[in-house]
């Protein structure tokens, strides 16, 4: 059966959430990702989403685009205030955490508020949102992003969200005491870091990608393993599961 | 941005004449508190349970200088910069909503110099009006500390005088207005707030005047056989007016879904026309009408209704 890069991507991504007990995630493909999960490897999945639901059982066809709308909020277990919320992530309760962003560097550190200068910068973006708190806050982050040369820069504008800022233990001296940024998951591979230096190298890839298509599609050199693990491709299941979550693919694209 | 300080907030909240008689008004008479310069905190989030016909209202009778803080902003801050009515905006994130692309409005005025846009985290501003309901200075915490935001922001790190960990400081925000839409509240402001109830309990209590609307102005016996449900007292509230369908095209939870179609036609000019398409906006929506019943007779009974069947679908009747 063959599949679209998002398709990919948002298998790749549910299949991190087996055996996880709770995920904070944003709208699009990373909440498309934690509902596959909790119709596939991981049923018993609390999903929380920053906008204030806990636990929801998402309607397959409404889904949400935004974390604060009423189809985030079917059959969920409890709707607490956003800034409580994410006081259950400073708190230590939240497992995993799914955030993207427009820039990421070589220490996993995200931008997501402008392209430039800050004061006057040439694109300004959304900002923040809860992905500050999320990556501060969760047990442990994956980035879930596509893999595009023009995401994946030496230097990222501006940090509104903080991986291991500088690496070695730079992240843990700026007062981030919990949590910590484990993997990136793209449409090509995935990415993680090394323990001591915290700078990212490949970790696996997907069937039919080549190292060469990895590299080419970052701005940075990537330390490559000597056997790189490839991935499962989706099955059957996963894929007509995935489909029938987001029927209009509003969000698979 | 400038916020009053704890002390100040505290003296102006005493210095205030305090009621718990009858606080229900018009929308005009309501609206009318707002003064030029004054930070208005927007409660609901991005398109949920929006105070619109309130702020509609604030465009209509002219108001300029002001400040809007609110977590996630969406098109009404787009109106209020095509109107020329605000310096500053304070949010952790600005957009319609995903599926609709970059704001263009913000673009053009963040880009251009010609507006202030202060960034906080999520977390970060929500405790900012968490700090300021309790009435202390500052609240500690674990996030933003490490990234870029804690140098735009007038946020400050401490070593913890128990373990000596980094702490980041944010201090309390107190707006002049808080702008809320609810469920339903009597007479006396006593409000009840279905679904989520996003952070308009703290902006209540932050703010130094607190306006609200809600769907239904119900008897005080239905607010007392329910106590549990009031999340506002009528104590914290200084008029409350009753606006059927007041987020509209915003959702409000349970009784009417977001008119996706109406921000996709709104998207569309923007992206057709530029900015201009903007001004056209508030020009028909804000000036064009007189009234907020005028305001919905441009969406149409049959569009209300559909929305009220997507929000029952989602959620069973209400």
């Amino acid at each position: 059966m063959s599949y679209s890069d998002t398709e990919l991507l948002a298998v790749v991504a549910a299949r991190q959430l087996a055996g996880v007990t709770s995920v904070f995630a944003g709208v699009g493909v990373p909440l498309v990702s934690a509902v596959l999960a909790q119709k596939t490897r991981a049923p018993q999945l609390v999903i929380v989403v920053e906008g204030g639901s806990m636990g929801p059982r998402m309607v397959p066809g409404r889904l949400p685009y935004s974390t604060n709308e009423m189809r985030t909020a079917p059959r969920a277990q409890m709707l607490p205030g956003i800034t409580d919320t994410f006081l259950f992530a400073q708190r230590g309760f939240l497992d995993v955490g799914f955030v993207g962003g427009a820039q990421i560097d070589p220490y996993g550190n995200l931008n997501s508020s402008v392209i430039g200068n800050y004061e006057r910068p040439k694109v300004r973006l959304p900002g923040s949102g809860g992905a500050n708190d999320i990556i501060s806050l969760c047990r442990r982050v994956m980035v879930v992003t596509m893999h595009e040369r023009r995401r994946f820069v030496p230097k990222v504008d501006f940090v509104t969200s903080p991986g291991f800022l500088s690496g070695g233990d730079s992240r843990r001296k700026a007062g981030l005491v919990f949590g910590t940024v484990s993997r990136i998951v793209t449409h090509l591979g995935t990415l993680a870091f090394d323990p001591e230096c915290r700078r990212l190298g490949l970790e696996s890839l997907h069937p039919g990608v080549t190292v060469q298509q990895v590299q080419d599609n970052t701005g940075f050199e990537l330390p490559v393993p000597k056997d790189v693990p490839v991935t499962e491709p989706p099955s059957v299941e996963e894929l007509k599961t995935l489909r029938s979550i987001d029927p209009e693919r509003n969000f698979l694209g | 941005m400038k916020s009053a300080d704890f002390v100040e907030a505290r003296r102006r909240l005493e210095a205030k004449p305090q009621s718990t008689g009858d606080k229900l008004t018009t929308l005009t008479e309501a609206v009318g508190r707002v003064r030029d310069g004054d930070h208005i905190a927007i409660g609901g989030c991005l398109f949920s349970r929006s105070p619109l016909a309130a702020l509609m209202e604030v465009l209509r009778q002219g108001r300029r200088g002001l400040t809007l803080s609110r977590n996630l902003m969406c098109y009404e801050g787009e109106l209020f910069m095509a109107s020329k009515a605000v310096d500053g905006l304070m949010t952790s994130w600005f957009d319609i909503a995903l599926p609709w692309g970059l704001s263009l409005k913000l673009r053009e005025e963040v880009e251009g110099g010609r507006i202030r846009f202060e960034e906080w985290s999520h977390l970060g501003l929500g405790l900012r009006y968490r700090a300021g309901a309790m009435g202390v200075p500052f609240l500690p915490t674990l996030t933003m500390l490490g990234s870029d935001l804690m140098g735009v922001t007038d946020t400050r790190t401490m070593e913890c005088p128990f373990t000596g960990e980094t702490l980041c400081l944010v201090p309390a925000l107190f707006p002049e207005v808080a702008l809320l839409h609810v469920h339903r509240a009597d007479r006396f402001g006593n409000c009840q707030i279905d679904g989520y109830p996003h952070m308009d309990t703290d902006i209540a209590k932050a703010a130094a005047a607190v306006i609200v609307t809600a769907e239904e102005i119900v008897d005080e016996e239905e607010i007392r056989r329910q106590p549990d449900r009031t999340v506002i007292p009528g104590l914290v509230v200084d008029a409350v007016v009753e606006v059927p369908y007041g987020s509209f095209p915003h959702e409000c939870y349970g009784l009417y879904e977001a008119d996706f179609a109406h921000f996709e036609a709104y998207t569309d000019a923007v992206k057709a026309r530029g900015t201009g398409a903007v001004n056209d906006y508030v020009e028909r929506y804000v000036h064009g009408v007189s009234s907020h019943e005028e305001y919905l007779a441009l969406f149409g009974e049959e569009v209300l209704e559909r929305q009220r069947r997507c929000a029952e679908e989602l959620l069973g009747p209400r």
